[in-house]
């Protein structure tokens, strides 16, 4: 074989498999999506969104408690995990020297790995245990954990990409420099904030291990961020893997309407991020 | 105005006006600065006159943008640097005033225009809100004749509140010009203000800073010596981190005293 027809194989060898990986890649969320919704759809009724869950064994009921119970437990991480992760985000970016920023920057990426179960078990001896009870508000804080990092390296991504000069003109103009920070840079870039704010939030609205053992479950109707709450992520758990078949049917809707939840939340950042400034 | 009137005003004016007239307005003396430890002025020492437009010439990376930056402590954003030198403004040292003070006293404009990404109006009332100038009413009016004296008034009154960027690069560097006049300054710094413009939006800016040197003291950095000689009163040489000699605009141009100015004029180099 000339050089020249190697090459060619080798390069078109090289084609295959990097589009065979693309492949793989796209075709698994088109996979979950199909196969959730195949199931999700024959199971979803408007007694899901309704109702409270029946006692095992009786047919019907819904999973309103749950919904409302994740919706709870995002605000809460939401509330602790956006301003902590923005002003964090806004040191790194604005203030920090470069060795310490490396540094903070690393113990960031380091919090963003730890693994959920973990951060749920810090919840559950930093919150649970002093308090002696589950509460929404310990699994809203667990959740919190994962969303600071997500929430601190977008805001610091999104501020780094607004132009120096913006800085420099508001400066000049003899804004002191945390006036140019709030003045300019900020809303410069606030689109894109907002959508890493959003992405943190589709991101912790799928958690389920940190709340396993911090807001865990509840089969009845509760919005006291002092007591355990039902969420959609630990009904699915706690619905797929028992015995009957009824509560399977419920854990497809659930899985679905928490797939179109965060695939909403997701899509709708997209939206928001503005096309890049001029220049 | 065409170009060729400004070079015979320009280079008439400063011999009718006379040095009898000239007032310090910034007086910098043996002025050494250091981007970590390497060194890029050396031991520069002029003065710029009040009311006086000082154009300040040279090859790229002379250090006459650097020069420009140390006098409204711009350098200061940048990690690392250091001065060693007095600077003067009206005979008080810029390093011991309050830095927010001073850059408001001596206001910029740099190479590439850099509005901020909101209105024309809210461009131009930034400096206003952010010193606290004026009360909210007042404010309409002192954009008002911000715009005017930039000279772009009658280009954008019907669309204050369009996004800067809708305007074009010329205007654009305007609108920045407006911007820094809000807070009348009593210097404006340019730092090569028109490199990217073209020649009917450059001749605009030149126009306009020809009036502005009436209300202002004006130093600019520029690489296109046809504009110092038609705009500056002074202009001063740059080379290598060193002043070489400053003096009229026309005296430069025709008999400077130093040979690398004349090498430079002549287009021996740089």
């Amino acid at each position: 074989m000339s050089r020249l027809a190697r090459r060619n194989v080798i390069g078109r060898a090289m084609f295959a498999l990097t589009g065979l990986s693309m492949f793989v890649t796209v075709s698994s969320l088109f996979f979950i999506l199909g196969y959730l919704i195949w199931h999700g759809f024959r199971s979803i009724n408007f007694a899901f969104f309704t109702q409270l869950p029946k006692p095992p064994g009786e047919l019907g009921g819904g999973m309103a408690n749950a919904i409302a119970g994740s919706a709870e437990l995002i605000l809460i991480a939401t509330l602790i995990g956006a301003p902590v992760g923005f002003f964090a985000g806004v040191y790194l970016s604005e203030f920090g020297g470069r060795k310490f920023s490396f540094v903070v920057r690393y113990v960031t990426d380091l919090l963003n790995g730890v693994p959920s179960i973990v951060v749920g078990i810090f919840a559950y001896s930093l919150v649970v245990v002093p308090l002696g009870h589950f509460s929404i508000f310990a699994g809203g804080f667990a959740l919190s954990v994962i969303f600071i990092p997500i929430a601190v390296r977008t805001t610091e991504q999104f501020l780094q990409g607004v132009p120096q000069s913006f800085r420099e003109a508001a400066l000049a103009l003899g804004a002191p420099k945390w006036k140019a920070i709030a003045t300019v840079v900020v809303p410069a870039a606030f689109g894109a904030l907002a959508t890493g704010m959003l992405l943190a939030l589709a991101r912790v609205a799928g958690e389920t291990a940190p709340l396993l053992f911090t807001s865990f479950s509840n089969q009845f109707w509760n919005l006291s961020p002092n007591e355990p709450a039902a969420s959609l992520p630990v009904m699915i758990f706690t619905y797929a893997i028992s015995p009957y078949k009824d509560w399977h049917r419920q854990a497809w809707a659930a899985g679905l309407v928490l797939l179109a939840l965060v695939l909403f939340i997701n899509i709708s950042a997209r939206l928001l991020l503005p096309r890049r400034a001029p220049r | 105005m065409t170009a060729a009137t400004k070079t015979e005003s320009s280079a008439s004016e400063p011999a009718a006006a006379g040095p009898a007239q000239s007032v310090q307005k910034l007086s910098v003396s043996h002025l050494n600065f250091f981007y970590g430890k390497q060194q890029t002025l050396y031991d520069v020492s002029l003065e710029i006159e009040a009311n006086r437009i000082t154009a300040l010439i040279g090859p790229s990376g002379c250090g006459k943008s650097t020069f420009l930056r140390v006098l409204n402590r711009m350098f200061e954003t940048v990690k690392g640097t250091r001065v060693e030198g007095g600077v003067l403004l009206d005979g008080e040292d810029i390093f011991a005033a309050d830095v927010t003070a001073l850059r408001r006293r001596v206001g910029m404009v740099f190479q590439k225009a850099n509005p901020f990404p909101k209105s024309i109006f809210n461009n131009v009332a930034y400096g206003l809100r952010v010193n606290g100038l004026c009360s909210r009413g007042e404010i309409p009016d002192a954009v008002e004749k911000s715009l005017r004296r930039a000279a772009l008034w009658d280009e954008v009154r019907d669309h204050l509140h369009k996004s800067a960027y809708t305007l074009s690069g010329g205007q654009q560097q305007r609108l920045c010009i407006a911007r820094a006049l809000a807070v009348d300054p009593e210097v404006l710094l340019l730092d090569e203000p028109s490199s990217a413009l073209d020649p009917i939006a450059t001749s605009k800016i030149e126009e306009l800073l020809f009036e502005l040197k009436k209300s202002c003291t004006i130093a600019i950095v520029t690489h296109n010596m046809q504009q110092a000689a038609r705009i500056a009163d002074r202009t001063g040489f740059f080379l290598m981190g060193r002043l070489v000699e400053i003096d009229d605009t026309a005296t430069i141009f025709k008999k400077p005293s130093r040979r690398e100015t004349e090498d430079y004029i002549t287009g021996r180099f740089g």
